[in-house]
């Protein structure tokens, strides 16, 4: 057992940073939902370092690096608040020829994950996609963006995603089968709960900056214990989650965890894992968002502070490839399995 | 990163799971829950079967009898200890994990070979005397006087919550040797005999009914000068020490009985009818029962992450203190859904028949235990702030 960071991970993790700050300073992407938004440079940047292709084989140009070194990447890219469909492009490189076009940055994807008949289809990133994939329980299929009806919405409540709605989807062509969408739910969570507690970890370093600087009533407002206890829960929130999905990352590299032949059985341990991951990722992400909005007073009902950037993206994370409700569901149904 | 053993581990694990299975048996069933006296001879007999096979003190250091295991090692004891279902450390746990592993840090060599084999053996139950009636979460504010007089300290005082103390043979006890000074720095720790003339045990009864903790009143009692571990005045960082010795496996076992309550009350909320159908038809309470689940799967892996750091040193108050602050609010949470799930069968601390609802009625009461026992979960929350997130201090 060694369930902690090594040297190289270590080292993935700072490139990542490093790479996120210089071609995606939040400054850049503040406008990336308005028209024209989306950097194609600074996306190519981002998959030539591997970015979407972790866990790829090298056949596909991957660096075939365990799942969980992408899990700890993608934390890093939720932190800096990068954005674009980066869980898309992750999953899409499954289908990767040689060329590895989408985890090579020239391909860019948008999945969408068929809604319950009826409900409102808003699908991220359609606006910028080469390539659509539909996913539900019985499979995968490709479109043309082209083929779908969809209207641009004006104003998404995340600034910095645009966002579609469509009105119609038609049938595409089948590339996975359901074991492959089993594969795309559970990694598509999975990296989604990474870049939640990415933010969690980040606005928390903010907030706990302001507290120490902001005075108030002659004294640094992180004096306070009121101040303290809310961001000391915020810290062990965010540690318990993290151990949570690094844990889901490890789980998954086992052999066989991906295995899932039979759709909607509830899985093993990694369907358990991965459904308990998102359940913490994203309860700590939405608690360490409005704690630091909180923290910040009138500074953090501010267009001009980021903390609302990271507050909005977390409530879109916390509806991709499945939702809190759902993921409890899963844990739940699994506990005659799991003791 | 793995959660799977080594080889290594896997090996350890198979001698451990061989050696636990066939002494359980061996051991006979529990003792009454309230039965303190049989308690004591229940846990120090599995201790004995311990010692016998080379297990005491699995995660001391060989020089000192312990059996030098790993923390991951250690986990993997624990863990498979409870799979057999054998006893935790019970009446022992001072001994084992506290005072124990102080006097092999800071006692001098007659303290130790006197002691050691006797905590490891299972002769000995310590409590620990810290708290009083006036320092609790401000431990350092205690006042229990120690005054020299010749070769023995005479010391008079109180404390108060001590766990095992109505069945305890030694006491791990601060006292104040120098009033004058800084509150940290006029502190002692010596060892007591519990039947030292003017020490009276008066058990308390707790929240659950029984008498695990006591007031301990002090009159005059004599203890030698021999008897104090580390220097006169240097207590507070003798006392402080152990927690250095803490590398992630304090909660695993408590852990581990929390994850099957879960299952169990799970696999009651399938059988409890509730309106036409069961509480498990109760989709919000369902989830919330995978929520708690959650949690402690996440707990589960923190305590993982910890051990890991625990082989490389100590585990900083950034492990400890997230841990020991979720894993209160975890309980609360569950105990909460215990009352949900038996409803009125939750008013019973008796099994009911076809119903086993005692031990969850039983366990809803240990969150508190845990939220306010060693540093409540406030005093947890000003750790993380000030030691790991490093905001300032209000005085
Ligand atoms: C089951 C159990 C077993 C125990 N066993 C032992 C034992 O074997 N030996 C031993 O010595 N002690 C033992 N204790 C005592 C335990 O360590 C103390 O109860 C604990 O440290 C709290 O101290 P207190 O009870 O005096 O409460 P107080 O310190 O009076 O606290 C009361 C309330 O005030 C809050 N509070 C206090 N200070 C602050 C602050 N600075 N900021 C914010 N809030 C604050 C607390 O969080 C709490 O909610 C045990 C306790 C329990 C519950």
């Amino acid at each position: 057992m060694h369930f902690d960071l090594d040297e190289d991970q270590r080292a993935l993790r700072d490139t990542v940073r490093r790479l996120a700050e210089e071609v995606f300073p939040v400054e850049r992407t503040r406008g990336w939902a308005e028209p024209g938004g989306f950097d194609r440079a600074a996306w190519s940047a981002l998959a030539e370092l591997g970015t979407f292709a972790v866990y790829q084989p090298e056949e596909r140009g991957g660096l075939a690096l365990p799942v969980v070194n992408a899990v700890l990447a993608y934390q890093t890219l939720g932190a800096c608040l990068v954005p674009g469909p980066l869980v898309a492009a992750a999953l899409a490189a499954d289908l990767d020829g040689d060329s590895g076009a989408v985890g090579g940055g020239e391909v860019v994807p948008a999945v969408v994950v068929r809604p319950e008949p009826g409900a409102p289809l808003l699908v991220e990133h359609l606006r910028d996609a080469d390539v659509v994939y539909v996913l539900d329980a019985h499979g995968i299929e490709r479109l043309d963006p082209a083929a779908l009806t969809a209207t641009p919405i004006t104003v998404p409540l995340d600034p910095t995603t645009p966002l579609s709605l469509v009105t119609d989807l038609p049938r595409g062509d089948q590339v996975g089968d359901a074991a492959q969408a089993a594969r795309w739910s559970l990694l598509g969570s999975l990296l989604s709960s990474a870049l939640l507690v990415g933010h969690a970890l980040r606005v928390l370093d903010l907030a706990t900056a302001h507290a120490q600087q902001r005075e108030q009533f002659g004294r640094p407002i992180g004096t306070f214990q009121a101040v303290k206890h809310m961001l000391a829960d915020c810290f062990a929130r965010g540690e318990v989650a993290r151990a949570a999905v690094d844990a889901a990352g490890v789980i998954i590299d086992e052999p066989g965890a991906l295995d899932i032949t039979e759709p909607g059985s509830g899985g093993g341990p990694a369907v358990r894992a991965v459904a308990a991951a998102r359940v913490l990722a994203a309860e700590a992400a939405l608690l360490s968002c409005r704690t630091a909005i909180q923290a910040h007073g009138g500074m953090g009902f501010t267009w001009e502070v980021d903390l609302h950037l990271h507050l909005k993206r977390a409530l879109l994370l916390e509806t991709s490839y499945t939702t809190s409700d759902a993921a409890a569901e899963a844990v739940a149904q699994s506990l005659q399995r799991v003791p | 990163m793995l959660l799977l053993d080594s080889e290594s581990e896997a090996q350890f694990r198979k001698e451990i799971r061989a050696w636990v299975r066939q002494a359980v048996p061996q051991l006979g069933g529990p003792p009454p829950e309230r039965d303190w006296q049989a308690r004591r001879r229940y846990d120090s007999a599995w201790q004995r079967m311990l010692a016998d096979a080379g297990y005491a003190g699995i995660h001391w250091p060989r020089e000192y009898g312990g059996r030098g295991a790993s923390p991951a090692e250690h986990l993997i004891f624990l863990e498979e200890s409870a799979a057999a279902g054998a006893p935790d450390l019970g009446v022992h746990f001072v001994g084992q994990l506290h005072a124990g592993p102080t006097l092999i840090a800071e006692a001098t060599d007659e303290q130790r070979a006197f002691h050691l084999p006797r905590i490891l053996s299972g002769e000995a139950v310590w409590c620990q005397g810290f708290s009083e009636p006036g320092a609790g979460s401000d431990l350092a504010g205690l006042r229990t006087r120690a005054v020299r007089d010749g070769d023995h300290y005479v010391v008079t005082g109180q404390k108060i919550w001590t766990s095992y103390g109505p069945v305890a043979d030694y006491c791990e006890l601060l006292v104040r040797t120098d009033p004058d000074a800084p509150k940290h720095r006029g502190i002692t720790w010596l060892i007591m005999p519990m039947d030292s003339p003017g020490v009276d045990v008066r058990p308390l009864r707790t929240i659950h009914g029984d008498s695990e903790f006591a007031e301990v009143y002090l009159d005059e009692v004599r203890i030698p000068v021999a008897n104090r571990v580390g220097a006169e005045n240097d207590g507070w960082r003798v006392a402080m020490v152990t927690f250095g010795f803490e590398r992630g496996t304090a909660f695993v076992r408590e852990l581990i009985t929390a994850r099957s309550h879960v299952a169990d009350l799970a696999a009651l909320a399938r059988v409890l009818p509730r309106g036409a159908g069961t509480a498990w038809d109760d989709a919000g309470l369902r989830r919330d029962i995978g929520r708690v689940a959650a949690e402690l799967d996440a707990l589960w892996a923190l305590t993982k992450r910890n051990v890991t750091r625990g082989m490389v040193g100590v585990i900083p108050p950034a492990g400890g203190s997230a841990f020991k602050l979720s894993y209160s609010e975890t309980l609360h949470h569950l105990s909460a859904l215990i009352i949900r799930v038996l409803d009125r069968a939750a008013l019973s601390m008796d099994d009911l028949p076809g119903l086993p609802t005692g031990q969850l009625v039983h366990a809803q009461l240990h969150a508190f235990a845990i939220s306010i026992g060693a540093g409540t979960s406030q005093i947890q929350r000003n750790i993380l702030a000030e030691r790991v997130l490093g905001l300032p201090k209000e005085r």
